[in-house]
């Protein structure tokens, strides 16, 4: 019995090993591409050994393309554009490319093979994903529950994303929190200060992150942050801008309008801040500050319910009032909305109502 | 092997290559191989190579792994190991005959050996090599019978494919676009063959 079993282990191994011999051997002699250089962006250059698969190859080097397949051609997720040395389009990669992609050679680095010297240009904010440490540098008080943390960045010193992206936060262990998470949020300076980061958070009652935040971050704390990450982002038309969101969803909202005013955009551009009650209202004066600025922006603040004494002469009730009152049509305009999923469900269902596409409304749910 | 059992031989592979592809097409009937079946039926074409390396590696895995199990396990009383033998034997042939390809020949790398990967480790090329050793076929059988698994399957896909690129511009509830409504198809495919059933007995 026991010798049965040690024979057949050992054909059946040693099979395999012939195999895996031989493979190798073939390997060597028919997968021998030597060393090539990839070029990317025309600003880094890498050199791997060549025979794998651009996919693995990046990989290797620490530039992760986001793969849902793990190489095997069916997800079509690993796009980027090869500009030299790519060869034709293989009929695996051709489903997964339209006709602009073509044009602009768009492959799929899982199937592109590294036999040459490779230039390739990686979109950069795939290319821009990584880990940022950082220093706690200013906290702002916005609101009774809502501050502003402003992180400048040490390793590596600049960043550049793109007007609607979130960040990655690390929370430490703490007092009463015992494993590290992450948790995202959105960046809210202007994209052309590129060494700092700027996020709003609101205090969550018993959030991990938010406690951190609140109670034990203090100013020159060192700080964790990965990204940029979000495809929620200005579209490139000159349609009329609407802009809605209340509390911490304005982060977004204030790093567009920044934006905006740097390549002095000429958009319609209404903004429907709805707070629940006077105390929750903030940055009314940024926002003055940007309708002066901007070619053609309006702020329009509503306040849900007013505190006996308390003096408001703007709109009153939820923010789908406001732009019941406010918003004429809405039919060519876009809509870029932010915050709780129960908001962005009520609003979407006024904006329907007031002529827009449903394509045209872009949101960015905070849950 | 005389003249005539060779004679018989020929006759059965014929018929077992025929009802390989109709009656007992491994992907509508037995549903293997789905996972590039329902990933890289978007366009004919590509399907089209897809297929044909399909049929290749069949047809020549079916012809190695019956000398693998016949004069290799039989005799030293290893059966039971064939499951991973085979897997094995399979990848190993595979990626051998892609990197010979890759090498040697860039136009057929293009049409045929950038799909070899794909179906290494497919289950349709396993299930055909385990089922001409559960149905105990003779090497001229075998071969007919993965050749004709290896049609079968690319009927099926070619089928596929051709419907998918009509039904691209059509109007399918979102639920169901994608996978879901290939699913749909494959199950209705699935059963247009079981009306071959009858048309050959085995």
């Amino acid at each position: 019995m026991i010798i049965t079993l040690i024979i057949s282990v050992f054909i059946v191994s040693s099979i395999g090993a012939a195999l895996a011999f031989v493979l190798v051997l073939s390997e060597k002699k028919f997968n021998d591409y030597g060393q090539c250089k990839i070029n990317i962006n025309e600003e880094k250059e890498l050199t791997v050994t060549g025979g794998k698969n651009l996919l693995s190859a990046l990989g290797g080097e620490k530039i992760f393309i986001p793969s849902a397949c793990g190489g095997r051609g069916t997800c079509g997720l690993c796009k980027l554009r090869v500009l030299e040395g790519a060869g034709a389009v293989l009929p695996t990669e051709e489903p997964f490319l339209d006709k602009s992609e073509l044009d602009s050679n768009t492959r799929l680095s899982c199937q592109v093979k590294v036999r040459n010297d490779l230039k390739i240009f990686i979109p950069p904010e795939l290319f821009a994903i990584r880990e940022y440490n950082c220093k706690c540098a200013e906290i702002t008080d916005l609101t009774y529950d809502m501050k502003q943390f402003r992180f400048e960045l040490v390793d590596p010193g600049t960043i550049s994303f793109i007007p609607g992206q979130f960040m990655q936060f690390l929370t430490p262990v703490y007092e009463t929190n015992t494993e590290e998470i992450y948790r995202a949020y959105s960046i809210s300076s202007d994209p052309a200060d590129k060494n700092h980061i700027e996020l709003i958070i609101r205090l969550v009652p018993n959030g991990i992150c938010t406690t951190y935040c609140f109670r034990y971050l203090k100013v020159g704390d060192p700080v964790r942050l990965n990204g940029p990450y979000g495809q929620f982002r200005l579209t490139d038309t000159d349609a009329p801008i609407v802009f809605i969101a209340g509390g911490s969803g304005m982060a977004p909202i204030k790093c567009m309008l920044h934006h905006m005013k740097n390549t002095g955009n000429k958009r319609k551009t209404t903004y429907y801040f709805g707070a629940n009650k006077l105390k929750d209202l903030c940055c009314v004066d940024l926002m003055h500050q940007f309708e002066k600025e901007l070619a053609n922006f309006r702020f329009v603040p509503s306040v849900g319910a007013l505190e006996p004494g308390e003096n408001w002469t703007g709109v009153k009730g939820l923010v789908t009032n406001a732009i019941k009152e406010d918003l004429q049509d809405a039919s060519d305009g876009e809509a870029y909305l932010c915050g709780s999923p129960g908001m962005i469900d009520a609003v979407i269902k006024v904006l329907k109502e007031k002529g827009m596409s449903e394509n045209k409304i872009f949101y960015d749910k905070f849950e | 092997m005389n003249e005539q059992s060779f004679n018989v031989q020929i006759w059965q592979a014929f018929i077992v290559f025929f009802s390989a592809i109709f009656t007992q097409n491994i992907l509508l009937i037995y549903f293997l191989g789905l996972c590039s079946f329902v990933g890289v039926s978007k366009q004919l074409k590509t399907a089209g190579g897809l297929g044909i390396a399909v049929i290749f590696v069949m047809t020549t895995t079916c012809a190695i792994n019956w000398f693998v199990y016949h004069y290799v396990l039989v005799p030293l009383h290893l059966e039971f190991f064939r499951f991973i033998l085979f897997i094995i034997i399979i990848a190993a042939f595979v990626q051998f005959i892609e990197m010979v390809i890759d090498r040697y020949s860039p136009v057929l790398y293009h049409n045929l050996g950038i799909f070899l990967p794909l179906i290494t480790v497919n289950c349709a090329i396993l299930g055909a090599v385990l089922f001409m050793v559960i149905r105990d076929y003779s090497f001229i059988v075998s071969v007919g019978f993965g050749f004709g698994s290896g049609i079968g399957w690319f009927l099926a896909i070619m089928a596929m494919a051709g419907i998918r690129e009509r039904l691209a511009n059509d109007r399918i509830p979102r639920g169901l676009q994608g996978p879901g409504i290939t699913l749909v198809i494959a199950g209705l495919m699935a059963l247009a063959f079981i009306g071959f059933t009858g048309v050959l007995q085995q």
